[in-house]
């Protein structure tokens, strides 16, 4: 019996459908992770949660109990805002005590919870202070000790970091995972920022116009994506058109501009079109006239710790990653083979999209 | 990913050029017509309506030029006088309480409304602007007269004719009327400028709709509830019209005691010294006003 279960949750507006049967189960103490693109429903599948937003058809239990049509304030969550929301009229203090008082906790009591709190995110220090008076990063650990603070049965995050610089972005990601696994509170996160939900959630759920396409842990979305959606949203790709042009025992050949490619058969059928995926990092640079296939160079950026390539080949251009050994680069222009082991080729079936969006919310 | 091809930096610009003589001198221009506009038609006629508060007052000769403060010693202590500042003020501060308690959840349901509807109710609010007060004030006392329509409906339920002109409480129900949209709008605008998601913050964390309201926005739309009570006491203070039509000959303000001095006394030196009182008067009651109320948000809100 999970946590907080959505079960087909449905928001309409007229006779456009924001959200479209979403259906998820979280367990107890898990951080789970909206993630897509803008407009793909997450922050309303959130706002369902939360109650701002009623729900058109389905239901969301919350340990056991139904509250698809209790109050927001009845439901007794824990909310960080994108905006933060802070009472601006208030102190740090009076912010994450705000919450304490309308449980009614007796006086006594609030001031050693708040203090807690604010010390779990390294503010106690602040705790006389004005939003006003704080720093943007400072503001978020408030918006979060002041949610955590009333120890909610579910904690929901709307995007939190994305009004953070990348440094600090980076920082309160890690701080966010420990705060959340020190409390051991139940966290849904909604974001566009694939490296986000990834370094931070147990399971990451996909949505895509309105509907969840994949729920699954990070590492298996990245390395297993179940449509060709998720697989240019979700960092880079290499997509190869080809066609299936032998299926065997379990295994099957597919055809790429000539050069065959063995990949697990998996109900492919003779003639069928697909595409190869396969991720930047995957692909093996060797010398040339070795390797899958031949190519060169056209161009070349340094990462820090890797080289990212684009090479021109027989089946277009290509993305390759090295890592930066301290030995000199390709230069550009340069002949190079290019290898792959059999393994990481994802098979998706039907033609290549016709323009990949650039769109991918990184 | 070309995040790291090298950016060119732009040419450092050269000396920006020193602005030339129109843009140097381009506040004072613009700040020209506004400024002369103020001196001639409200810093002059107050100066000389400040000197001529001292001058001497003869009932047979009229105005003569001599130094007194007799006006000023004769309006702070005959309380025949200072019954009708303190009527003024009572008035205003009345009118300004009830422009409160009816402007701010006005404001509150139209900072919800969506459009077409806002648009519609804030056309609504601001009409009265739109009418002539002389013609408001009219209205009101046909609707209040002997044989006015509220009279009509009181006898018609058996309470019998009452006489409902020319008292205070009409004074500031017609003031009301008028002063209204002075507390509408500027609460309305900053309640614009509320986060939507602190209201929802409040709700999540348990608050009730009413605590919310009481905790959260109201401490947040102080300002704007502090400017419209300025505008509403300062205007309601200072009123004429309203109290003129309505309040009748007995019934006197201290806009219509200084018109009284002018037009029907003559003694020009005693209305200025009126006049005069009252701008200081209501200057006081409105910058205490301002420094409790805004001294109290600003220590919160910087």
């Amino acid at each position: 019996m999970s946590f907080l279960t959505l079960r087909n949750v449905t928001k309409r507006y007229g006779s456009f459908e924001a959200v479209g049967n979403v259906t998820l189960s979280v367990e107890k103490g898990e951080f789970v992770s909206l993630l897509g693109p803008s407009g793909c429903g997450k922050t309303t599948t959130l706002q369902m949660i939360a109650g701002f937003v009623d729900v058109t058809s389905g239901t969301i239990e919350l340990d056991g109990r139904d509250i698809t049509r209790t109050k927001p304030n009845s439901r007794g969550l824990g909310i960080v805002f994108q905006s933060y929301a802070l009472f601006p009229h208030m102190t740090v203090f009076d912010n994450v005590s705000f919450g304490l008082e309308m449980k009614r906790v007796p006086k006594s009591e609030r001031a050693a919870l708040v203090e807690e709190a604010l010390a779990l995110v390294h503010l106690d220090k602040h705790a006389g202070r004005y939003p006003r008076e704080l720093s943007g990063g400072q503001r978020q650990r408030v918006a979060l000790a002041r949610a955590i603070v009333i120890r909610p049965p579910v904690l929901l995050l709307d995007e939190p970091l994305s009004n953070l610089d990348a440094k600090l972005r980076e920082a309160m990601q890690f701080e966010l995972r420990d705060i959340q696994r020190k409390v051991g509170t139940t966290t849904i996160m909604v974001t566009h920022d694939q490296a986000e939900a990834f370094s931070i959630s147990d399971r990451v759920v996909v949505m895509e116009s309105g509907r969840i396409t994949q729920i699954d842990q990070p590492y298996r979305i990245y390395e297993h994506p179940e449509t060709e959606f998720i697989s240019r949203f979700v960092g880079k790709t290499n997509m190869l058109p080809g066609t299936v042009s032998a299926v065997g025992d379990g295994r099957a050949t597919v055809s790429l501009a000539g050069m065959p490619a063995d990949v697990p058969a998996d109900g492919l059928s003779m003639g069928e079109t697909v595409v190869l995926c396969i991720r930047p990092e995957k692909l093996r640079l060797t010398p040339a006239g070795q390797g899958r296939l031949q190519g060169r160079v056209t161009d070349r950026f340094f990462l820090g710790s890797q080289w990212l390539y684009h090479l021109d080949g027989p089946l277009g251009p290509l993305m390759a990653v090295a890592t930066n050994d301290g030995e000199a680069p390709l230069d550009p222009g340069a002949p190079v083979g290019v290898d792959w082991p059999a393994a990481v080729v994802r098979v998706h079936r039907g033609a290549m999209p016709a323009a990949p969006e650039l769109e991918s919310l990184e | 990913m070309s995040s790291l091809s090298t950016d060119t930096a732009a040419p450092v610009s050269e000396k920006a050029p020193s602005p030339g003589l129109a843009q140097r001198f381009a506040p004072a221009l613009m700040a020209g017509p506004a400024t002369l506009l103020f001196a001639a038609l409200v810093l002059t006629p107050l100066l000389l309506t400040f000197l001529l508060s001292f001058n001497e007052y003869e009932h047979a000769t009229g105005r003569t030029h001599g130094f007194t403060l007799s006006h000023y010693a004769e309006v702070l202590t005959d309380g025949y006088y200072l019954e009708i500042f303190l009527r003024t003020f009572r008035v205003a501060a009345l009118a300004t309480a009830i422009c409160a308690v009816i402007g701010v959840p006005e404001a509150l349901i139209l900072s919800r409304m969506r459009n077409p509807w806002r648009s519609v109710f804030l056309l609504v609010v601001l009409a009265p602007l739109l009418v002539s007060v002389v013609v408001r004030a009219f209205g009101w006392s046909m609707l209040l007269g002997p044989d006015g329509v509220v009279n009509m409906i009181l006898q018609a339920v058996g309470i019998g004719r009452t006489r409902l002109l020319y008292s205070e409480g009409t004074v500031v129900v017609a003031l009301v009327h008028i002063m209204l949209p002075f507390m509408v709008i500027p609460v309305w605008t900053s309640l614009q400028k509320l986060d939507p998601a602190v209201e929802q913050a409040a709700l999540s964390f348990g608050a009730s709709r009413s605590t919310t309201m009481l905790r959260v926005i109201a401490p947040q739309i102080l300002p704007g509830i502090l400017s419209g009570s300025l505008i509403v006491f300062g205007l309601s203070a200072s009123a004429f019209a309203i109290p003129g039509l309505l309040g009748g000959r007995r019934l006197k303000m201290v806009a219509t005691v200084v018109y009284d001095q002018y037009l029907g006394e003559l003694n020009w030196p005693l209305g200025a010294a009126i006049a005069v009182i009252l701008l200081v008067a209501n200057l006081i009651v409105m910058l205490t006003y301002h420094h409790v109320v805004d001294g109290h948000y600003r220590k919160r809100m910087g």
